[in-house]
C-alpha cells in the first residue's frame, strides 16, 4: 500500500518535473546568451495554454493546427518583448533589468486577464483520458505526452546547440560575448534568438500541461518561479542538468505534498530554492565561479 | 614592513603566481614591474585581501594578515587603489573622500539616524579631514562635483586622496600612471614623493619605466608569475635577466 | 544642513494641516494608507535605493509585523504597545539571521531569493489557520489607545500614522546624510572600493536589511491596529511588486521620492475608480516606462524635464 502511493507520487512528480525542466531550460537559454533572468518566462507558459484554447474555441482549429499557432503567437510576443523592452534599455544594470522584466511580465499577465478574464479554462487532453496502470499506480495518457515531448525537445536542443552553426554561435555568446562579436557573430541577433527559443519552449510547456492542470491568466507566476528553481538546481545549464533539476524538484514537491502536507506544496519549491542559493548557488552540477577584478 | 612569502596562485589550470617572495622596507617607495601577464595585479589582489591565494603568506608589520578581508586590512592601516579607478560615481568628490575616513570615525546606525551630538561633531571633523586630503592632492576646486563626471586624470587624484583619508601606513597603488599624460605623470611623481614624506610606505605596480626608475627606492621584477629580480633601480637596469625579459619596452 | 531641516519642517506642516483641507471621510482613510505605504516605501528604498540590494519579498515583513501584532493582541491579549516592539524585535532578528546568507547573493539571484522568502511567509500565513485564521483572515484586532484617546476614527488614525511616518522619514533622512548613508551608497557604487576603505560591507548590508524589515514590521503593526482586520491577501507577491513600483517611480535613493511614489500609487486606484482590475496593467506599464525613460524616478525626472523644456524654449526664442 505504502509503496504504491509513493510510486504514484513519484510518477506524477516526474511529469510536473518535466514541465519545470522545460521552463527552466527556457530561463537558462536567455541567461546564458544575455546574462538576464527573464522574469516574464512564466508568462509564455500561460500564453501557450490560453492561446491554444482560443485557437480551438474561437478559430475552431483542430488540435494539430491550434498548437503550432499558439506557439507561433507566443514566439511573436517573445520577439516583441525583447525588441521593445530589453533592447532599448539605456542602462542595463541588474536592478533595471529585474524591474523591466517584472514590469513586462505584469503587463503580459494584465493583458491576458483582459482578453481571457480571470476564470480557469481547460484544454482537452491530446489523446483521451483513460488511465493507464503502472505497478500499483495510475497515470494518464497526457503524462506520457509530457514525458515524450520533453524528451524530444531535449534531443532537439542538444542537436541544435551542438551540431548547428547558429546553435554553436549562441553557445559562443554565452561563454564570451565580446569574443563572439569579434569573430563575426551577430550578438544582438543571438539575444533575439534566445528570447524567441525560450518563449517557444515556455509555450510548449504550457500547452502540454494545460490539459492536466487547467490554465488561467495567472498560472505563469508560480510555474515560472518553479522553472527558475529547476534551472538553479541545474546550474543554469540548457541541457541535462536542468532537466534533472526539474525532475528532482517535481518529485520532491509531489512527495512532500503527499506525505507531509498539500497546503505547503508551493513552499517546498521555494525552500529548495533558498537552500540551493545559500549552500550551492552554482547548482548541484555546476562549477564555482571566480570573479576577476 | 610588508613580507610576502611563497605566494602561489592557481586559477583553474593556470599558475598565475609561483612562489613569489619579497619584502618591503618601511618608508620606501617600492615598484613592482614586469611584462603584461606577469601576475602583478593578481599579486596586489592577494595582498589586499580580494583574492584568496592558493598558498603562501602575507605578513604586515609582523602580523600574519593572509586572507584577511579588505576592510580588516584597512583597519590595520593598509589601503590600495585600483587600475580601473573605482570611484563612487553618484557621490561628490568630497563625499568620496569622506568615505575614506570611515575607519577614523565610529558613529553607528542609531547614532547617525538620531543625530546624536557626538555624531554631529564627528561629521564636522570628517568633512574637515576630507577637505584636507582634497587639498593635498590639489583638487579642492571640484569638491562638490559629482565624481562620475570627472576627467580621468582628476579621477586618479581623487582615488588617491580617498585612500589617504584612511591614514594608512602603507598604500598599494595599481598602475597609478596608466592613462595619464606626461605632465600629469610628473605631477603624480611629486605627489607620491610627498606621500612618502608623510611617512607612508608606498608600493606601486607600474609600466611607466621613467616614473619607476625616477622615484622608486627598490624594484621587484616579476615575469610569468615568478620573481625575476629584486634591487635598486640601477641594479635592475643593469641586470641581464631583466633586460633579456623585457626592459626598454613600452610607453 | 539647515535647508534640509527647513524642507522637512514645511513638509511636516503640510501633512499636519492636510486634514483641515480635506475633510472627506473616505479621503482621510486613503491618506492613512498613504502614510503606511510611505513608511514601507522608505524601508524598501533604504535597502534598494541606497544600499543597492533588491528585495521582492518585503510584503512578507509587513505581513509578519501585522500578524504578530494581531495575534499577540487577540489570542494572547497583550497590550498593543507591548506587542508592537516584540513583533519588530522578532522580525528584526529573523531578517538579521537570514540576511547573512541571502545578501551574499547579487542581482537576479537576490531578487529571486527574496521573492521566495516572501512567498514562503505568505504560504505560512495561509496555512497556520489556528494562529492566523488562514485565508479568511484575523479580526477583532484592538485599536491603539494613548492616554484617554482611542484611535478608532480615520482622522485620529491619520495623525497617529503620520506622526510615526514623519519620524521614520526624519530618521531615514538623517541616516542618508550621515557616515552610514555614505557607506551604503559607496557599497552600492563599488562594493570592493568601499571594502578597501574599511567599510564592512557584508555587515552593513545585513544591518540595513534588518532595519528595513523592522520599519516594515512597524508599518504592519500599525496597519493591523488601524484596520482591526487583516488577511494574507494583502501581504503577497503582488504587494511586494507594488512597493517596488512605488520606490522606482518616486526615485531610488530619495526619501521624498518614496513619499511621492507611495502617494501616487495609493491615490491612483482611487482616482481610476472602477478600473480595479486594470491597476495591475498600469503598474506593469509604469515600471517599464519609468525604467526606460526616467530611471531616476519622478523626483529627479520632473525637474530634469522642466529644465529641458525651459532651455529649449530659450533656444527657440533666439531662433
Amino acid at each position: 500500500m505504502q509503496f504504491d502511493q509513493i510510486l504514484q507520487y513519484i510518477l506524477s512528480g516526474l511529469s510536473t518535473g518535466a514541465i519545470y525542466a522545460l521552463i527552466g531550460i527556457g530561463f537558462s537559454i536567455i541567461y546564458n546568451a544575455t546574462g538576464i533572468i527573464n522574469f516574464a518566462q512564466g508568462e509564455f507558459v500561460m500564453l501557450g495554454g490560453l492561446l491554444t484554447l482560443s485557437s480551438l474555441e474561437l478559430l475552431k482549429l483542430p488540435l494539430w493546427a491550434a498548437i503550432p499557432s499558439a506557439i507561433a503567437v507566443s514566439t511573436v510576443v517573445g520577439f516583441l518583448f525583447e525588441r521593445l523592452a530589453i533592447r532599448p534599455l539605456k542602462q542595463p544594470t541588474p536592478i533595471n533589468l529585474v524591474i523591466i522584466t517584472i514590469g513586462g511580465s505584469i503587463l503580459i499577465r494584465g493583458l491576458a486577464m483582459l482578453v481571457w478574464g480571470k476564470d480557469t479554462h481547460s484544454i482537452p487532453p491530446f489523446s483521451g483520458d483513460t488511465p493507464i496502470a503502472i505497478g500499483g499506480a495510475t497515470i494518464l495518457p497526457q503524462h506520457l505526452w509530457i514525458l515524450a515531448i520533453t524528451l524530444i525537445i531535449i534531443v532537439i536542443n542538444k542537436v541544435y546547440f551542438y551540431h548547428t552553426i547558429s546553435g554553436k554561435a549562441m553557445r559562443a555568446c554565452s561563454y564570451n560575448r565580446r569574443a563572439a562579436g569579434l569573430v563575426g557573430i551577430d550578438v544582438r541577433r543571438m539575444v533575439l534568438f534566445s528570447f524567441v527559443i525560450s518563449s517557444a519552449m515556455g509555450a510548449i510547456a504550457g500547452i502540454i500541461v494545460a490539459p492536466l492542470t487547467m490554465t488561467a491568466y495567472d498560472v505563469g507566476v508560480m510555474l515560472g518561479l518553479k522553472g527558475f528553481c529547476a534551472a538553479i538546481i541545474g546550474g543554469m545549464s540548457s541541457g541535462i542538468s536542468t532537466v534533472i533539476g526539474g525532475l528532482i524538484l517535481g518529485i520532491l514537491e509531489s512527495l512532500g505534498a503527499g506525505l507531509i502536507s498539500s497546503g505547503y506544496k508551493d513552499a517546498i519549491a521555494f525552500i529548495i530554492l533558498l537552500l540551493i542559493l545559500f549552500i550551492r548557488p552554482q547548482g548541484l552540477f555546476g562549477k564555482a565561479n571566480s570573479e576577476r577584478v | 614592513m610588508l613580507e610576502v612569502s611563497g605566494i602561489t596562485q592557481i586559477f583553474g589550470g593556470v599558475t598565475a603566481l609561483d612562489s613569489v617572495s619579497f619584502s618591503i622596507t618601511r618608508g620606501d617607495i617600492t615598484g613592482v614591474i614586469g611584462p603584461n601577464g606577469a601576475g602583478k595585479t593578481t599579486l596586489f589582489n592577494i595582498i589586499s585581501g580580494i583574492y584568496r591565494q592558493t598558498a603562501g603568506t602575507v605578513t604586515l608589520e609582523g602580523k600574519d594578515v593572509t586572507g584577511l578581508s579588505p576592510d580588516r586590512l584597512a583597519r590595520l592601516s593598509m589601503v590600495r587603489t585600483f587600475q580601473n579607478i573605482e570611484l563612487f560615481g553618484s557621490m561628490t568628490l568630497l563625499e568620496n573622500v569622506m568615505v575614506g575616513m570611515h575607519t577614523k570615525s565610529s558613529s553607528g546606525l542609531l547614532a547617525c539616524a538620531l543625530k546624536m551630538p557626538w555624531s554631529i561633531a564627528e561629521e564636522r571633523r570628517i568633512r574637515a579631514g576630507a577637505m584636507k586630503w582634497l587639498e593635498f592632492t590639489g583638487i579642492t576646486d571640484l569638491a562638490d562635483h559629482t565624481a562620475g563626471s570627472l576627467p580621468f586624470g582628476k579621477g586618479r587624484l581623487l582615488e588617491i586622496a580617498r585612500a589617504l583619508a584612511v591614514e594608512p601606513r602603507i598604500i598599494l597603488m595599481d598602475e597609478p600612471a596608466a592613462g595619464l599624460n606626461s605632465q600629469e605623470t610628473l605631477a603624480l611623481a611629486e605627489l607620491i614623493k610627498r606621500i612618502r614624506d608623510l611617512g607612508i610606505t608606498v608600493v606601486l605596480v607600474e609600466h611607466d619605466m621613467e616614473l619607476v626608475m625616477d622615484i622608486c627606492d627598490r624594484i621587484v621584477v616579476l615575469n610569468l608569475g615568478r620573481k625575476l629580480a629584486e634591487g635598486t633601480p640601477r641594479e635592475i637596469q643593469e641586470s641581464p635577466e631583466v633586460i633579456a625579459a623585457y626592459l626598454g619596452d613600452d610607453d | 544642513m539647515t535647508r534640509d531641516l527647513l524642507l522637512f519642517a514645511c513638509f511636516s506642516l503640510l501633512i499636519m494641516l492636510a486634514p483641515q483641507l480635506f475633510t472627506g471621510g473616505y479621503l482621510m482613510n486613503v491618506l492613512v494608507f498613504v502614510g503606511i505605504n510611505t513608511m514601507l516605501a522608505i524601508a524598501l528604498n533604504l535597502l534598494l535605493g541606497y544600499a543597492g540590494q533588491i528585495s521582492l519579498g518585503h510584503a512578507g515583513f509587513f505581513g509578519l509585523g501585522a500578524y504578530l501584532s494581531g495575534i499577540l493582541t487577540t489570542t494572547f491579549s497583550l497590550n498593543p504597545w507591548g506587542a508592537m516592539p516584540i513583533a519588530a524585535l522578532v522580525v528584526g532578528c529573523l531578517a538579521y539571521l537570514i540576511g547573512f546568507p541571502i545578501l551574499k547573493l547579487k542581482g537576479h539571484y537576490l531578487a529571486m531569493a527574496t521573492l521566495g522568502l516572501g512567498v514562503i511567509i505568505y504560504i505560512v500565513f495561509n496555512e497556520t489557520v489556528n494562529l492566523t485564521g488562514g485565508p479568511s483572515g484575523l479580526s477583532g484586532i484592538p485599536n491603539l489607545r494613548l492616554g484617554g484617546i482611542v484611535f478608532d476614527s480615520d482622522v485620529k488614525n491619520y495623525y497617529l500614522i503620520w506622526v510615526v511616518t514623519l519620524m521614520v522619514m526624519l530618521f531615514s533622512i538623517n541616516l542618508a546624510n550621515s557616515r552610514i548613508g555614505r557607506a551604503l551608497r559607496a557599497v552600492h557604487d563599488s562594493d570592493v572600493a568601499a571594502q578597501v576603505l574599511g567599510v564592512n560591507s557584508r555587515l552593513l548590508k545585513v544591518q540595513i536589511f534588518a532595519l528595513s524589515a523592522i520599519i516594515s514590521s512597524l508599518a504592519g503593526s500599525f496597519y493591523a491596529h488601524t484596520m482591526t482586520f487583516i488577511s494574507p491577501a494583502s501581504f503577497g507577491f503582488n504587494f511586494s511588486i507594488e512597493l517596488l513600483t512605488m520606490v522606482v517611480i518616486g526615485g531610488l535613493g530619495s526619501i521624498y521620492g518614496s513619499f511621492l511614489g507611495a502617494a501616487l500609487l495609493t491615490l491612483l486606484p482611487e482616482i481610476l475608480r472602477g478600473a480595479n482590475d486594470y491597476d495591475i496593467i498600469i503598474y506593469g506599464a509604469l515600471l517599464v516606462l519609468m525604467v526606460m525613460f526616467m530611471p531616476g524616478g519622478l523626483v529627479r525626472g520632473i525637474p530634469a524635464l522642466y529644465r529641458k523644456i525651459v532651455t529649449r524654449r530659450g533656444e527657440a526664442g533666439h531662433a
